[in-house]
């Protein structure tokens, strides 16, 4: 039980990654890939988790008494703006691709050409 | 290489990437049992040394500072990538607004309520974000969020004032390039860069954190632009589709 959230990590990333190896759909595709970087939040936060401990801020709590670790959670702050950066570009090279090619379907990008 | 070969090796690759994973996984410590020594270093530091009550905060502005400088000019680059690969000059000028409303009243006083609610929450993760939970990018999304309500309530002309790109473009610059003014403001007057120069204020009230507030703004304001550009390129290729000038011609 004291495993489980690390467990939970490590099946999210993987659904997450089988879902991008099978996706017919650019944009399907990149959900698949903010399931698979979500794995890393919780996988963060997880990490950092200090037993019976409070969020770091110190406002109405006396300074002293167990927090988590902010460091993860900042980490986890970066995590989800590189997401929303990657997926916006994603997003973005999938309308061009559409506009290009007709199609989001990776499967068939193979064939296109210039 | 087909479909079938693709899951053919799906397979066994992510038995073995699972398996490898709950090796690791055993060899972490229990869930709770913190060991590492940053957290709790940090949730006895930070509040004394930079008076500010949101130690994750302290922690994202000041002692992994350059850091979250990387991590706004990450984002400036993808909203630069973003414009670069579907902004077009032409299309923006030229064709005419569309201005159709919701039918449903009911609805849009609802969401009239919401972007009231939504920018409240927004200015005050902003504001208070090295006092309480919060912060300049959690609040920048919110903010845009509230601006993205009053397109899909009102009209793409009420939205029009927000997703003017010269203005956008202008704002989110000057956030990105505050963050560095501020860091290279205590290079020039003989510190390190981004050393907490700016008086440190009375923990608890707005007026704390020295530098933190102001790169909590910078960001803030960059967020947010950040966040607008990325829904006016968005939403401008949805309202006029990029193949538009193919179908009339």
């Amino acid at each position: 039980m004291s495993y489980l959230p690390y467990a939970v990590a490590a099946w999210i990333c993987l659904w997450g990654i089988a879902g991008i190896a099978t996706s017919r759909n650019l944009i399907h595709l990149a959900v698949c890939l903010t399931v698979t970087q979500s794995s890393s939040y919780v996988f963060l936060l997880s990490v950092g988790y200090v037993s019976h401990g409070k969020a770091p801020i110190f406002i109405g709590t006396k300074l002293g008494s167990t927090a988590v670790d902010p460091v993860v959670q900042a980490l986890a702050l970066t995590d989800v703006v590189v997401s929303v950066a990657v997926i916006a570009l994603i997003l973005a090279l999938a309308l061009d691709a559409h506009r290009l090619s007709g199609t989001v379907d990776p499967d068939e990008l193979v064939d296109v050409s210039g | 290489m087909s479909r079938r070969a693709r899951l053919l090796i799906l397979g066994p690759a992510l038995a073995g990437l699972g398996a490898l994973f709950a090796w690791a996984i055993a060899g972490l410590p229990a869930f709770g049992d913190y060991r590492g020594p940053y957290g709790f270093v940090l949730n006895r530091v930070v509040v004394p040394l930079r008076h500010t009550t949101n130690v994750v905060m302290g922690t994202t502005f000041d002692v992994r500072g350059v850091d979250t400088m990387g991590e706004e000019f990450i984002l400036f680059a993808a909203v630069l990538g973003v414009a670069l690969l579907l902004r077009d000059e032409t299309r923006s000028r030229e064709v005419e607004r569309r201005t159709g409303r919701l039918p449903n009243d009911a609805v849009r006083l609802l969401g009239v309520v919401m972007i009231g609610g939504c920018l409240l929450v927004g200015l005050w993760l902003m504001a208070f974000g090295y006092i309480t939970p919060g912060g300049g990018f959690q609040g920048g999304v919110v903010f845009a969020g509230a601006i993205l309500l009053l397109y899909v309530v009102g009209s793409h002309r009420d939205y029009h004032p927000f997703r003017d790109e010269n203005v956008l473009d202008l704002l989110e610059s000057i956030g990105a390039g505050g963050y560095l003014v501020v860091g290279l403001a205590a290079l020039v007057s003989g510190s390190a860069f981004l050393t907490n120069l700016f008086g440190l204020g009375t923990t608890g009230t707005l007026v704390s954190s020295g530098s933190i507030a102001l790169l909590n703004w910078a960001s803030a304001i960059a967020v947010s632009c950040a966040t607008l550009l990325l829904f006016a390129e968005f939403l401008e290729t949805y309202v006029f589709p990029l193949d538009a000038e193919d179908a009339a011609s």
